[in-house]
């Protein structure tokens, strides 16, 4: 199975993302390099707004993460729930 | 007492199908082939554009509020690194080098896609990509102006950037760019949204970017960092546009898998060819290093490259034709650039030097197969030559490449120790070449690249006929300024001096 | 293959030697020699005399390699468009047959002191 990843600037509005999608992810890996944080998974990845705004302690917007989205790896669904990447292998 | 009534918002898709594809019509008083004709002539076949979908299903409004706040964090930083010796807080004016070839061949590179999005968002006739396009376009104008901003500060102390736009056209090292975009805006649509939305988005400019930014932030460069991480941020959605574009062509017709296919080794090589500096910004202009541009490949080329291969196997697609060769030039050509920079350095408008022992002790164990083998030895007589006054210059101008423009630093596949002669006749007329690739790519469009405008070869006609003297003028290069090693250089004094100034109440 | 277009696609090359004002280009390169990062461009009338290319912008360019002193002239193997080729060091570069933008290589067995073993 290959890998996706999604990359991130690391400041403080990524940190609460970061820790969501570590919660929902917990086969994910997360590289902290300067000025960023790398996560990668095997396969798929998800990104949930409902985590995000549970870590964030008010509403959240998915596309929001464009603000800070350094890029990323695989195919993308977005809806208003969940943000997904994946492989299909 | 009016009440009120909170309205329910849309949902994400309920939003894009109203902001695209119900923003379209069907013409009336012209034909369709009429308002679109560049649709038919590359061989593509689409049925239906309905299908194209925006897998982020960003729509315009959205755009534009989180692009406003993109350009509030990186004024905001901008207008500190100003006011705060920004330029000053390098690890050292070395790094500088790296800014001033990406200032030079880069940032124009970003205009032209900029041309070249607003272009195809015209020609094609489906609404999500005229909107995908649009708004892309709009993303490439705005890294070019924030690109040249940013680095507007470090012109005010230093050397080499005053002149980007002239040397844009000009200088013999940004031809290779500038052939690059020049070659996809002038092929059909189709074509340029492979090349530049697939190839060079989604396979390669994560090289490009996610290394070198980080480098950035390594070496204490934050006007470059936030440029960087700001201009990434959109190209997270050019590559899902890269990706979505590929499908959408193949799913729509089995007769597009050889175009594309084709489209794909064509592209990739190009791409290879263009970045291959980067390799050497990497390896040996960050004066504190993140990662070797091996590593980066490791990363970005062969684990991404090779699921996205993968995964597209199920449509017939192969990995480019080149990526072999690729593999086997990884662990050579940062070295064979930055020894061609230094021996033609009186010609660039950017700084080179002689790596210090500390810095060949970090290659070598970077590249332990290669190194010490072929390179050092290559720099330690060349150091031999300038300890004995005699600096290594190389006046003997460079045989370009036909197809890339590079100069043919390039050595064979399978023997780093002999450089690759490529050659071909077309019409009575000979052209040399780096590579297999690049001779491929010029033999299935001969009549294209023998109009290449070959800065070598231009140097010996009108209006310079061989006057070395005159071609600074002309490239506007201020010679024993720009130019030449950096120890000894007016950026050197200055950075130390300055520092010292900043550091101490003298 | 040709061009995809939307009408006839015929060009002009660029570099033809008729923009030269009565010079030619020349490629030279000493193979396994890589201290010289690629092949020479040189431009030079065609009447000029083989020996002339190689004791004159040849040769000065050739200096800083340390085996450049070492050069046999006489023993030298030569390529043209990667076939073994003997120049005449008398006759021109057009007696030569060496036409615009052709692609000469010689080689110095033995002698290759930057090298890897």
């Amino acid at each position: 199975m290959s890998t996706v990843f999604i990359a991130l600037q690391a400041n403080e509005e990524t940190r609460p993302i970061i820790e969501a999608i570590e919660i929902d992810n917990p086969q994910a890996i997360v590289h902290r390099q300067p000025a960023m944080v790398k996560i990668d998974a095997q396969g798929r990845l998800v990104i949930r707004r409902a985590t995000i705004e549970e870590q964030l302690g008010r509403d959240f917007d998915l596309q929001e993460i464009h603000i800070n989205l350094i890029s990323l790896t695989g195919h993308v669904v977005e809806d208003d729930e969940t943000l997904t990447l994946s492989w299909n292998d | 007492m009016d009440m009120k009534v909170a309205k329910k918002k849309l949902g994400l898709k309920d939003k894009y199908k109203l902001m695209t594809r119900d923003l379209g019509w069907e013409p009336s008083y012209h034909s369709k082939d009429e308002l679109y004709p560049y649709m038919n002539y590359e061989g593509i076949k689409i049925h239906d554009w309905d299908k194209w979908e925006d897998p982020f299903r960003l729509t315009m409004d959205a755009y534009w509020k989180y692009q406003a706040e993109k350009e509030r964090k990186f004024y905001a930083i901008i207008d500190a690194h100003a006011q705060n010796n920004g330029h000053l807080n390098l690890t050292d004016a070395r790094y500088l080098s790296a800014l001033k070839i990406f200032l030079q061949a880069i940032s124009p590179g970003e205009y032209a896609a900029h041309r070249g999005f607003a272009r195809v968002g015209r020609e094609f006739p489906g609404v999500g990509p005229q909107v995908a396009c649009q708004m892309q376009a709009i993303d490439e104008i705005r890294h070019a102006q924030t690109q040249i901003h940013a680095m507007s500060n470090y012109n005010r102390y230093y050397n080499g950037f005053h002149a980007f736009a002239d040397q844009r056209d000009r200088i013999w090292y940004t031809s290779v760019a500038r052939s690059f975009f020049d070659d996809s805006m002038s092929a059909g649509p189709f074509e340029f949204m492979i090349a530049i939305g697939f190839s060079f988005e989604y396979v390669l400019t994560n090289l490009l970017f996610v290394p070198f930014m980080s480098g950035a932030a390594y070496n204490g460069d934050m006007a470059t960092v936030t440029f960087g991480f700001s201009a990434q941020s959109d190209e997270a959605r050019h590559m899902t546009l890269g990706l979505e574009v590929i499908k959408f062509i193949l799913e729509q017709d089995p007769d597009n898998l050889p175009i594309v296919q084709n489209w794909i080794d064509k592209w990739f090589w190009r791409g290879f060819r263009v970045l291959g500096l980067v390799s050497t910004m990497m390896d040996y202009m960050l004066p504190k290093r993140v990662m070797s541009w091996r590593e980066a490949w490791d990363i970005y080329g062969v684990e991404n490259g090779g699921a996205l291969f993968k995964d597209l196997a199920r449509y017939g697609i192969k990995p480019p034709k080149g990526w072999d060769d690729a593999e086997k030039a990884i662990d050579h050509m940062s070295h064979q650039f930055m020894l061609g920079l230094y021996q033609w350095s009186f010609g660039t408008s950017f700084h080179s030097w002689i790596p210090s022992d500390a810095d060949m002790d970090w290659l070598a164990g970077k590249y332990p197969d290669t190194f010490d083998k072929h390179y050092r030895p290559r720099w330690k007589h060349i150091k031999k030559l300038a300890a004995a006054g005699t600096p290594f210059k190389n006046y003997g101008l460079a045989r370009l490449c036909q197809t890339c423009q590079l100069p043919s630093v390039f050595t064979e596949p399978d023997d780093p120790t002999l450089t690759c002669h490529r050659e071909t006749v077309y019409k009575g007329e000979k052209y040399q070449f780096c590579s297999d690739g690049c001779q491929h790519i010029f033999e299935n469009e001969p009549e294209k690249y023998i109009q290449a405008w070959l800065p070598m070869p231009q140097l010996f006609q009108d209006p310079i006929k061989g006057d070395l003297g005159e071609w600074m003028k002309w490239v506007s290069l201020l010679d024993g300024k720009d130019n030449g090693d950096y120890a000894g250089s007016e950026d050197q004094k200055n950075f130390e001096a300055w520092r010292g100034l900043a550091t101490t109440n003298q | 293959m040709t061009v995809a277009a939307i009408k006839e696609y015929l060009a002009v090359p660029r570099d033809r030697v008729e923009n030269f004002h009565g010079k030619q280009l020349v490629y030279v390169s000493w193979d396994h020699h890589l201290l010289f990062a690629s092949p020479f461009l040189l431009c030079l009338p065609p009447e000029t005399p083989f020996r002339e290319l190689v004791n004159g912008p040849l040769g000065m360019l050739l200096q800083p390699d340390p085996d450049a002193a070492a050069i046999d002239w006489q023993h030298v193997e030569w390529l043209k468009s990667g076939q073994p080729w003997t120049p005449d060091f008398d006759a021109s570069l057009a007696a030569n047959g060496i036409g615009h933008k052709d692609q000469l290589r010689f080689r110095t067995p033995g002698l290759n002191s930057l090298m890897a073993a």
